[in-house]
């Protein structure tokens, strides 16, 4: 039978080529891409870290720019990650019709939404390393601990990625997806701790920023990008897999809807 | 008569209300290619849809190699060929990488793509341009690169929809040759058309779909023997309403069109004796064809597209 629309993921080996083929489309473009990854962090964390560190001074008892830079890699983790399970897995699912000739081979569409969600997180994790080199570079945070940000920052990637995908599923052309950037992603970036703490908000704010996947993103990150062990796994974790699971299987069933009609 | 490679039985599907295939039957022969012909929205595109378990039939069955489909879809596409209407081709790879991408999705081992990619190059007439992308391809390279493509797997059964739409006529002579190439190397294809001469070039068998409904099926020049008369005059001209209405009766049946009037009859000398002397009006004697079995099948008026 074809698959119900609310049949569980149906996962097979199928779906490696397909990451590989964006991964071979993504290494013709690697240079003016690693280029941007460096280069936006650079810019942001020398001119807010320093210039506006300088007046702001220190936070939670670190400098401004280092409070930043251990914020902002979660942010660009989540931004990579959207960005290419929006408009580049759109690009190819609508409008170059790459999806439909892959499932004229013998993979399915289950198999190529799970690599679009894997390729997006391992995308995510190429802005990552840019960014840790940056931090490492300018003297930021050279603690080891950085590294195991990394498993980390690719469970934040799948997160958003899965989220940004039932997005995608739901888009009729590009435009749509500013919604998501001003109304979604823009206000949690400024809700959950990356550029000034949570405690600084009205208690309803904390509520809501209690339950946003980048701030349980930032709770994680950041104790390990300077140095020191997340103060708690369990519940951070626990909100990430909620929004990468539910999101995923959200994604999934409203993409089989859509090519499955 | 062989098991048949590929067979559909009874499909039924529909939008919403509205029936797109109909109680469809149909089968291909090993080596065969099977033709379908209709109209814009006759359910051409949606069949072979459901033939790679792309969307669900409401009733019957689709059997590929023996395989019942959507349920074994995955074994069958191994040995499926496809090339859609639209062009798919990956914008970022040369025409050798679309090659090797593709033949990855199949799962097949590199050293069989590798050997691959070079003779499918010079069956599509591309050899020049491995190393280019499609976007610097023309419409019919990139339809070649397409077909060629979807050999990558050395398929059995080739589904192609609508493979030389928007073609001109050069490049769809040169892709006429591929795939008249391909069924003698016993290949079996599904073709859909609006090409008449397509149709009669290349298929053993046709089928005439109207909406949704299989409305004729036979050889080429079967169903223009079963179905019409032998001979067609078609009279041009200001005068061609009057010279209709005047030799009616030497014609069995007269079909008009915009300015043209359409006689079809077996015995065309009459006819032809009463234009010669007539001044007011140009006219042409051709034998009957599929284009004309097409119009009186489903009649003259346009189509949109779906």
């Amino acid at each position: 039978m074809l698959i119900s629309f609310y049949a569980a993921p149906r996962l097979t080996p199928r779906f490696y080529p397909v990451v590989l083929r964006n991964l071979l489309v993504w290494r013709k473009l690697a240079v003016p891409s690693v280029v941007g990854n460096i280069a936006e962090p650079l810019i942001t964390l020398v001119a807010f870290g320093y210039g506006l560190g300088s007046i702001v001074g220190r936070i939670d008892g670190l400098p401004y720019v280092t409070y930043l830079a251990s914020g902002s890699i979660a942010v660009s983790c989540a931004l990579a990650a959207t960005f290419e399970s929006l408009y580049s897995a759109f690009s190819r699912m609508h409008v170059q019709k790459t999806w439909e000739s892959i499932m004229n081979a013998p993979i399915a569409l289950d198999d190529i939404v799970f690599a679009e969600m894997l390729w997006a997180a391992l995308k995510s994790l190429f802005s990552v390393a840019a960014i840790m080199v940056v931090i490492f570079a300018l003297g930021i945070s050279r603690a080891p601990t950085m590294l195991l940000a990394l498993p980390l920052l690719g469970i934040v990637g799948v997160t958003f990625a899965s989220i940004a995908l039932v997005f995608n599923a739901l888009a009729k052309g590009y435009d749509f997806f500013t919604y998501y950037f001003t109304l979604v992603l823009t206000p949690m970036t400024f809700l959950s701790g990356v550029y000034f703490p949570i405690a600084q908000m009205p208690g309803w704010l904390q509520a809501v920023a209690a339950v946003l996947p980048l701030t349980a993103a930032v709770e994680l990150v950041r104790p390990l990008v300077i140095g020191e062990m997340p103060h708690a796994w369990l519940e951070p974790l626990a909100v990430l897999a909620a929004y990468a699971f539910g999101g995923y299987y959200l994604a999934l069933v409203l993409t089989r809807r859509r090519f499955y009609k | 008569m062989r098991e048949p490679i590929f067979r559909i039985d009874h499909l039924y599907k529909k939008f919403g209300d509205n029936v797109v295939v109909d109680d469809l039957s149909l089968a291909i022969q090993p080596g065969e290619c099977l033709g379908v012909i209709g109209p814009n929205g006759a359910g051409k595109t949606t069949t072979i849809r459901m033939c790679l378990g792309q969307t669900a039939p409401d009733a019957g069955s689709i059997e590929a190699f023996g395989l019942p489909i959507p349920r074994h879809v995955r074994e069958a596409k191994k040995r499926i060929g496809v090339v859609t209407q639209f062009d798919s081709l990956d914008p970022d790879f040369t025409c050798a990488e679309n090659l090797r991408v593709y033949g990855r999705y199949f799962g097949l081992p590199r050293a069989i793509i590798e050997a691959r990619i070079p003779k499918l190059l010079e069956f599509s007439a591309l050899q020049a341009k491995a190393h280019v992308r499609p976007g610097e391809l023309s419409g019919g390279m990139k339809r070649r690169l397409s077909l060629g493509r979807a050999l990558i797997n050395d398929p059995d059964l080739l589904l192609l929809d609508e493979p030389t739409t928007g073609l001109d006529p050069q490049a769809r002579h040169l892709m006429w040759e591929r795939l008249q190439n391909l069924l003698q190397q016993s290949k079996s294809i599904l073709l859909t058309t609006h090409f008449m001469d397509e149709a009669e070039r290349l298929c053993d068998r046709l089928l005439v779909l109207d909406h949704g409904r299989k409305i004729a099926e036979g050889t080429p020049r079967g169903l223009i023997r079963e179905h019409l008369e032998s001979d067609v005059v078609e009279v041009y001209g200001d005068g061609a309403k009057a010279v209709a209405r005047q030799h009616a009766a030497l014609a069995q049946r007269i079909e008009t069109s915009g300015e043209t009037v359409f006689f079809y009859l077996s015995e065309p000398r009459p006819l032809l004796q009463a234009l010669s002397g007539d001044h007011s009006v140009r006219y042409l004697h051709r034998p009957a064809n599929l284009e004309d079995l097409f119009l009186k099948l489903t009649g003259r008026q346009i189509r949109d597209e779906a």
